[in-house]
């Protein structure tokens, strides 16, 4: 288990699936260790496909994936798995063991970890979910919400040095949302890169520090939440038919700038106050 | 009209009841919005009013479930389809599995119904048309995104036309534009006269489109209203439940002595073009 994060990069990225739809074109972005990086853009933008570049589940048709600068291309998935750990956006396609408990041990396990440090690996990772409570449940009989804990619970036990979520909110209520934002927090903190897929624009301008939007495969804009959803760019996010957060259009339309975050808002407003 | 009255259920094998003593009646036209924490009960409600349990999903009824005024406990479910339709959550569950392209996907409920022909491609050309997924019927299903795949099961679902309808976070998975689509879909069905019931935790779409909200915690419902009013009531956040952008926003500049009126200026911009 290691805590330092790892410089992932793609250069040239891009994938077409075997029925011919084109997802990624010429993709290219660097992503230094303990990044809070999230993405954004259309269904169907190429958000998914390029995640799973990143440890190996989809291997590029052009352009080509780093890790710590070193081409991935001969590496094998399991090895990958090691140093990045993908929640996928559905946890029924991850989920597989009849205990809560069993499953998040799965991945720690396989990673040679034994006893005291892979009970408290699994501990630790269920706290983190708030599933503490549920380590000898049956996975199916928790909810859909709880279900994608769970499975965030599995990566997060494996500490890999990456981190990617795939629709990390979805589903959760404004309590699961909270724990999803303390958790990018905490391993940000820990210096392990926390990527994730996003729609819910709101939780990516509170909760990272990188924006990146996509639109038809490939990177429309790429910068800082206050870069990316200042009032120029709106009009390359509705194309992409994104809304900015409602913090940032009331603190343009109150001109005070780009205030994408509700403190960035609240902190403006009480400035001029 | 949809009604459940004095309606528990307990899911079989379960300790306790999922549901106690739901009072709810969705009129014609309405648009009546279930929100609650995670494991309220939201699911189980959706799947009893859409009668899917007891028959689909073993446990044990009581009470009364009506639709248009008939009482519909012991009606065989190929009865029931053609009256209520049910949204799952998670799109994978809604998917034929079989259809080898979008368009047989979209068709597909209606050619088991023995739907004409003429009929099926005129209803499944307007669906996808609604959803704006025309350009997608040669892909295969399961290659898509989680959005578009969203998209394509609720085009399977208007394509039968239910006379009311059933929704288990039918946007979880969509970007803004999918979610606004959907939800002007689902306007146009209630202004036709469908009854909606829609268990969402998208607060900002549930502001928009509900007439009415109910609130359900530890499976009894305990808040009902008009939708802007029940969002905005304060005990929702002591039981987790997201409030609207706008009326978080208000409150975090309430808290700072700050005059939240000013949240109004975000509504409206920064909208697509």
């Amino acid at each position: 288990m290691t805590e330092r994060g790892v410089e992932l990069a793609v250069e040239g990225l891009g994938h077409v699936y075997p029925d011919g739809t084109r997802a990624l074109d010429d993709v290219s972005l660097v992503i230094p260790p303990g990044a809070r990086l999230a993405i954004v853009g259309q269904n169907g933008s190429g958000k998914t496909t390029l995640v799973r570049h990143l440890n190996g589940l989809l291997r590029p048709t052009e352009g080509r994936v780093l890790i710590d600068g070193r081409d991935i291309a001969g590496e094998r998935v399991a090895a990958l798995a090691r140093r990045v750990g993908l929640v996928f956006q559905d946890p029924d396609r991850q989920i597989f063991s009849g205990r809560v408990r069993t499953e998040v041990a799965f991945g720690p396990r396989n990673l040679g970890l034994r006893d005291a440090s892979l009970d408290e690996a699994v501990a630790t990772a269920l706290e983190a979910v708030g599933l503490a409570g549920e380590a000898d449940t049956n996975p199916y009989d928790l909810g859909f919400s709880r279900r994608k804990l769970l499975a965030l619970a599995s990566v997060l036990a494996m500490g890999t040095p990456a981190v990617v979520l795939d629709e990390p909110t979805t589903g959760q209520d404004a309590m699961g949302v909270a724990r999803v934002q303390a958790i990018v927090a905490q391993l940000a903190a820990a210096g392990r890169t926390v990527i994730a897929i996003s729609h819910d624009m709101r939780f990516v301008a509170e909760a990272f520090e990188r924006v990146v939007v996509m639109r038809a495969g490939r990177v429309v804009l790429d910068g800082s939440p206050t870069e990316v959803f200042a009032e120029p760019n709106w009009p390359a996010l509705a194309s992409t038919y994104l809304e900015p957060p409602l913090a940032a259009r009331v603190g343009a339309a109150a001109g005070l700038g780009s205030t994408p975050s509700e403190s960035s808002l609240v902190d403006a407003l009480a400035a001029r106050a | 009209m949809l009604a459940l009255a004095g309606l528990s259920y307990r899911y079989a094998g379960a300790p306790r009841p999922s549901l106690i003593d739901i009072d709810l009646q969705i009129g014609d036209g309405e648009v009546v919005g279930l929100v609650g924490p995670n494991e309220a009960g939201k699911s189980t409600v959706c799947l009893v009013a859409s009668g899917l349990a007891p028959r689909a999903i073993r446990g044990t009824l009581s009470g009364t479930l009506t639709i248009d005024g008939e009482d519909v406990v012991d009606w065989p479910m190929h009865q029931l389809i053609g009256r209520v339709g049910i949204a799952f959550q998670n799109p994978r569950t809604q998917l034929s599995g079989v259809a080898a392209t979008v368009y047989e996907e979209v068709c597909f409920g209606l050619m088991n119904l023995g739907v004409p022909r003429d009929e099926v491609v005129a209803r499944a050309g307007e669906a996808l048309e609604l959803l704006r997924i025309g350009d997608l019927v040669e892909r295969d299903p399961n290659l898509l995104s989680g959005g578009q795949m969203q998209l394509v099961a609720l085009a399977g679902l208007l394509a039968l036309r239910p006379a009311h309808l059933v929704l288990d976070e039918p946007t979880a998975q969509l970007d803004p534009e999918g979610t606004r689509l959907v939800a002007g879909a689902l306007r146009d069905l209630a202004a036709a006269g469908t009854a909606l019931l829609i268990a969402e935790h998208k607060a900002d779409m549930l502001d928009g489109l509900c007439d009415r909200v109910v609130v359900l915690d530890a499976g009894r419902i305990t808040i009902e209203g008009p939708a802007g009013a029940v969002l905005a009531d304060p005990r929702l956040a002591d039981l987790g439940v997201e409030p609207p952008s706008r009326v978080r926003l208000a409150r975090a500049l309430e808290a700072r002595g700050l005059d939240p009126t000013v949240v109004a200026l975000g509504a409206g911009a920064g909208g697509p073009a």
